[in-house]
């Protein structure tokens, strides 16, 4: 890794389609920036998000996965956030248990009212990511462009 | 015991109680039993097993046995028989074609730690709390405690889930020890966790036993056989693909695991792989209250189920334990 | 092979202002599968889709990459023109390029970089996009209006004038809601009672309106067209069928000292009561926490006058399910609590009131008769201060709203006037931030209150008010003059902000409608779905959705219903098809994902399958009813096997697009 040149970590952010990625929606029409890093794909609720995507994610690559759903209380759904909430706490804290960067993953509730909050959210992430430098503990080498 | 659960097991067969019967044969040597279906006395009388080596969890071929027409009875350990409620509970077994037999068990031993005390052993006989075993050089005894596999040193209870018939006494549920193997990974710094398990994963052959073996594992098809699921792999390529495989399947199980243990008496390469399992059972004790997979047909899974209070995911980086 | 179009909107200069649109539609033409792509000024526009539908037949696209706005914005457009020309519509997949890309983004480089991402992910989700067919669901031909003030009211009476049923559920005694309460209504000052009242009879009248009123919503099922709502009917202690609402009982009865909430507290009922004379339903209600019988069993004085004998004290609360196709929310406002403002003395004496409270005082059915007298001795005021946006606009101090609650300047001109009008003997003080008055006739009026009727209004805040001596001394500041004024005010009426209606958070849970964080319901879209929450099938009515006043209520009111008659006309709905479909040859039947379905979408059935050996084998396996389903995809993850998959969101589909983003 070259040091002078500014590492850009690649983030994958989920966002359920009724609160967060309308969020994101938000803080675009309101003109707020956050770094392009950020590559948000489209679920319709957080319990949508299989942990199999998040590894698949890291192995190809990526060096933060965010998940973004409505408050608890507020899912489109009802209940969806409530199961997403259980999977990712024991999910994140399995990947801490095997040593990787418990910083690389994080749940955010952002609702569709939170343009500003999804902004600055995605704005520290990335920062902590960046941080942290390159994910190497989780990632596939064949996967990698040489 | 060897004789009583033998006699147990021809009765059944005479009575009618049973069409046939699920217990454990010797393998190539006295202590590498195998499960194995007796469909006369005459099979049970000759091959039926019952010792310290009885280890394999036989409540997964019920599955498949209880598709089969007739009756089947089934000898279940203390551990098996929590197995035997979970697949219960998740329709997998049908409960009407099966007669359970439980037998209380004195813990399962380890041949190695046998070896390391008595070489070349040929045979085995329990005498109350040792063992006597028959080696090339003449007997030798030793205390069972000392021989007895790992996952029995921490057994998390003697007592029954369920049975029909009860040959001995039903146990009690044993204290926490079982996560201690836990509790010292997480005051490991995440760089020293980091190293034991990518020694430990490293080592993964991807031969399946885990799998095959498990009893919460009982897919009609596994998610990672299945070419539709984007996720299909067979050889360990590298590093990642045994990471995937082992967190993706501790996930899969999680709730579901009685922690029986089988995972990592089958692996072939001594990864510690129950220490998974065992941390998402200690976080689901820890943050949605205790909860044993298999102890009741009623109690809904921790992963199925929700409380509006639940600790946040942000909880995982709060948490004291594991430290920086 | 896949034949795949891509198609690179500008969005004027929206998005291409920073993103180079044609190097992303060359970059992503080189993608694999790619037969066409192209960028236009708008895709949206007629010419934009006629492209778009022309490229379809002319390169036989068998799949479109829209690059462009949100989808929440215009993926149902583009997908109507996907089916024009003859392609299923869920063949089409849109990269946001507007909300999530040139919008954040300052740098050319970055936002380009990032659009062609974008498209890329959108082309490896396409190419694993099967066609999938709507089916229908019926409609069930009721509407419900949770809230019986004039929003639920209107709403309801338009609904039912276009033939449909409708129900109200209101949790107080009577509907009529705020306005029952306010005496005058700005700018017409027309009596609030005389044009309420007429409207509420009609209610009461109208053969398809059903009124619950002393009940509450309990449990919401279902989705649009087809939802199943547990009602709360609470215990009246009077049967419904046989009183008459003559009143007599409310006259007898023993227990004197009850603070009646019509009046806000300023005098007393009795325990069994109607809560005003135009009541609807004209019913009495025996309020269980002061009635001598219902707590120690001795009294039955109201049973004894009751030549109806409707009074049961055995009565139970009582839970009815009822169908409906749509809900609409109006569930109201009320004035903030001021315990948190100290500095007004509101707790401290009975001379500071609010608005709604002046309302009260003002009006002939108040607790004074409608005579303007001190709650404190009963003497008649002189020196009158108002403060306008008491928790109005104040933001982070912890105990009031960011927003403007709208109504508070016209109100407080309507009292100053009214005020100097019958009591010309009064000197009215007005301290405000500034007078907001954008409304037909409403800066004539305030102007009138100024001019004509001679009101202090004064640019400032008041600090302090401090009850001594019989007169409340109140410290302010004239900001215009930059000097502190100390007036003696016989009483002083603070105009509170408005906040929802308690009752609206567990409601929004329930119907699985969002609000802001102010606990308003949110609109479906700002501008152009303003009385239709994001949750199909709910609509909102009134200051539910945020401070308006009565004219723009009523409007409002009138919107909502139109959108339900629009949806109650429908025989049948179209389903989304992006919902869950089990493998059944992986499904292991072990009920893990009928557990977290929200909807109970997911039934098992015992199925045959060849076994080994010429055998069949039973087995059981999961079965999802598509019209229930809705798509959320909790039970995918449940699922260890993968059997179940969500259509237009699978596991093959999330794993391309995140493949493309990392790779």
């Amino acid at each position: 890794m070259q040091v002078n040149e500014k590492f850009e970590p690649t983030i994958v952010a989920f966002c359920c389609n009724w609160c967060s990625y309308a969020g994101a929606d938000l803080s675009g029409t309101n003109r707020l920036q956050y770094p392009a890093n950020v590559k948000i794909i489209r679920i319709p609720c957080s319990c949508r998000l299989n942990p199999m995507f998040i590894l698949r994610a890291f192995q190809r690559g990526a060096d933060g996965v965010i998940l973004c759903g409505c408050h608890p209380g507020d899912c489109h759904y009802t209940t969806g956030n409530y199961y997403a909430r259980r999977r990712m706490t024991l999910m994140f804290s399995l990947l801490d248990y095997l040593g990787i960067e418990r910083e690389r993953t994080r749940v955010e509730w952002v609702s569709a009212a939170e343009g500003a909050k999804f902004a600055a959210t995605m704005e520290e992430f990335t920062e902590t990511v960046r941080a942290l430098g390159e994910n190497r503990r989780l990632e596939d080498l064949r996967c990698k462009q040489m | 015991m060897q004789a009583d659960v033998k006699q147990r097991a021809i009765a059944l067969l005479k009575e009618g109680t049973a069409d046939r019967v699920l217990g454990w044969k010797a393998g190539e040597f006295f202590y590498d039993l195998t499960p194995a279906v007796f469909e006369t006395s005459e099979e049970v009388e000759r091959d039926f097993v019952w010792s310290p080596f009885s280890a394999p969890n036989l409540s997964k071929y019920l599955i498949g046995e209880t598709r089969k027409p007739g009756k089947i009875a089934a000898f279940l350990k203390p551990c098996d028989t929590y197995s035997f409620q979970q697949l219960r509970k998740e329709h997998r077994i049908d409960r009407e074609k099966v007669y359970v037999v439980a037998v209380q068990c004195g813990g399962m031993c380890d041949i190695e730690k046998i070896k390391a005390l008595a070489k070349a052993p040929t045979a085995i006989r329990e005498e109350g709390d040792m063992l006597v075993v028959s080696t090339l050089y003449g007997e030798k005894r030793l205390p069972r405690q000392d021989v007895l596999a790992e996952r029995c040193l921490s057994c998390k209870s003697t007592k029954m889930a369920y049975y029909d018939e009860l040959l001995g006494d039903d146990g009690e549920d044993k204290g926490d020890g079982r996560f201690e193997g836990v509790r010292r990974l997480e005051a490991m710094t995440p760089e020293e966790r980091y190293q034991f398990w990518r020694g430990e994963l490293s080592r993964c052959i991807r031969c399946n036993a885990c799998r095959n073996v498990c009893p919460a594992c009982s897919c009609e098809k596994c998610v990672f056989d299945n070419p539709t699921s984007g996720v299909e792999n067979k050889a360990a390529a590298n590093s990642f693909e045994e990471n995937m495989f082992h967190i993706i399947r501790a996930f899969h199980v999680a709730g579901r695991c009685t922690d029986c243990g089988e995972c990592s008496r089958v692996c072939p390469q001594h990864i510690p792989l129950h220490l998974l399992n065992r941390k998402l059972i200690s976080d689901m004790n820890e943050l949605y209250g205790p909860y044993q997979a298999g102890a009741d047909l009623e109690t809904r899974p921790p992963m199925t189920d929700f409380r509006y209070d639940d600790p946040e995911p942000s909880v995982v980086a709060r948490r004291g334990g594991a430290q920086e | 092979m896949q034949r795949i179009g891509v198609f690179v909107c500008w969005c004027g200069s929206n998005i291409a202002a920073t993103v180079d649109v044609a190097r992303v539609a060359q970059t992503l033409a080189k993608e694999p599968g790619v037969v066409y792509a192209t960028d236009y000024q708008y895709m949206c526009s007629e010419a934009g889709q006629k492209l778009i539908a022309d490229a379809i037949r002319d390169y036989s696209l068998t799949g479109v990459v829209i690059c462009s706005c949100s989808p929440r914005m215009h993926e149902a457009t583009f997908r109507k023109t996907a089916a024009r020309a003859g392609l299923n519509p869920y063949l089409v997949e849109i990269a946001n390029i507007r909300e999530q890309c040139s919008w954040i983004h300052k740098n050319k480089e970055d936002a380009t970089e990032k659009a062609v991402i974008l498209g890329r992910a959108a082309i490896a989700k396409v190419h694993l996009n099967a066609p999938l067919t709507a089916g229908k669901s019926p409609v069930t031909k009721r509407a419900l209006v949770i809230g019986g003030g004039i929003a639920g009211i209107q709403t309801a009476l338009d609904i039912a004038d276009a033939g449909f049923e409708v129900d109200i559920v209101e949790k107080k005694p009577t509907i009529g809601g705020k306005m029952a309460q306010i005496d005058k209504t700005f700018p017409t000052l027309d009596c609030a009672a005389c044009i309420l009242t007429p409207k509420m009879v009609d209610v009461a009248q109208n053969e398809k309106i059903n009124v619950f009123a002393y009940s509450e919503v309990e449990k919401v099922q279902g989705f649009v067209g087809n939802f199943t709502v547990t009602i709360r009917h609470k215990a009246r202690y009077v049967d419904e069928t046989k009183c008459t609402g003559c009143g007599l009982c409310t006259e007898k009865c023993p227990q004197k000292k009850v603070p009646n909430e019509f009046n806000l507290g300023m005098d007393n009922r009795r325990a069994i009561y109607i809560p005003f004379a135009q009541a609807v339903p004209k019913l009495a209600t025996i309020d269980a926490d002061y009635c001598t019988m219902l707590k120690t069993g001795k009294c039955g004085v109201c049973s004894k006058v009751c030549s109806a004998g409707a009074i049961d004290y055995k009565q139970q609360d009582r839970l009815e399910e009822r169908q409906y196709g749509a809900i609409v929310a109006a569930t109201g406002f009320n004035p903030i609590s001021l315990d948190a403002y100290g500095e007004y003395a509101y707790n401290q004496s009975p001379d500071v009131v609010t608005s709604l409270e002046f309302e009260r005082l003002m009006n002939a059915a108040g607790p004074t008769g409608g005579t303007l007298l001190r709650p404190s001795d009963g003497k008649h005021p002189h020196t009158l201060v108002f403060v306008q946006c008491v928790g109005s606009r104040c933001d982070g101090d912890g105990r009031g709203k960011s927003y403007c609650s709208k109504i508070c300047c016209m109100y407080t001109a309507k009292h100053a006037m009214l005020c100097r009008e019958k009591y010309p003997d009064t000197e009215v003080y007005v301290f405000y931030i500034d007078v907001r008055t954008p409304g037909k006739g409403f800066d004539e009026f305030y102007r009138r209150a100024v001019e004509e009727y001679g009101v202090h209004y004064i640019k400032g805040q008041v600090g302090k008010v401090v009850p001594q001596d019989g007169v409340l001394k109140v410290q302010a500041s004239d900001l215009l003059e930059n000097r502190q004024l100390h007036i003696d005010a016989d009483m002083v009426i603070l105009a509170a902000a408005m906040e929802p209606d308690k009752s609206a958070r567990p409601l929004a849970t329930m119907l699985t409608a969002s609000m802001d964080t102010n606990d308003f319901f949110t609109e479906a879209h700002p501008k152009l779905r303003p009385v239709e929450s994001p949750t199909a099938g709910v609509f909102l009515s009134g200051a539910c959705q945020g401070p308006k006043d009565i004219p723009e209520t009523v409007a409002q009111a009138g919107a909502a219903a139109a959108k339900v008659i629009g949806l109650l006309a429908k025989d049948s709905l179209t389903c989304n098809p992006c919902v869950a479909k089990p493998d059944e040859l992986m499904c292991n039947g072990c009920s893990s994902c009928e557990k977290v379905c929200p909807y109970g979408a997911i039934t098992y059935v015992n199925k045959e399958f060849r076994g080994p050996n010429r055998t069949t084998l039973l087995r059981r396996v999961a079965s999802v009813n598509p019209a229930v389903c809705q798509g959320c995809g909790a039970c995918t993850v449940a699922c260890p096997s993968g059997a179940m998959d969500l259509q237009g969101f699978s596991n093959r589909q999330i794993m391309a697009e995140v493949d493309a983003i990392c790779k």
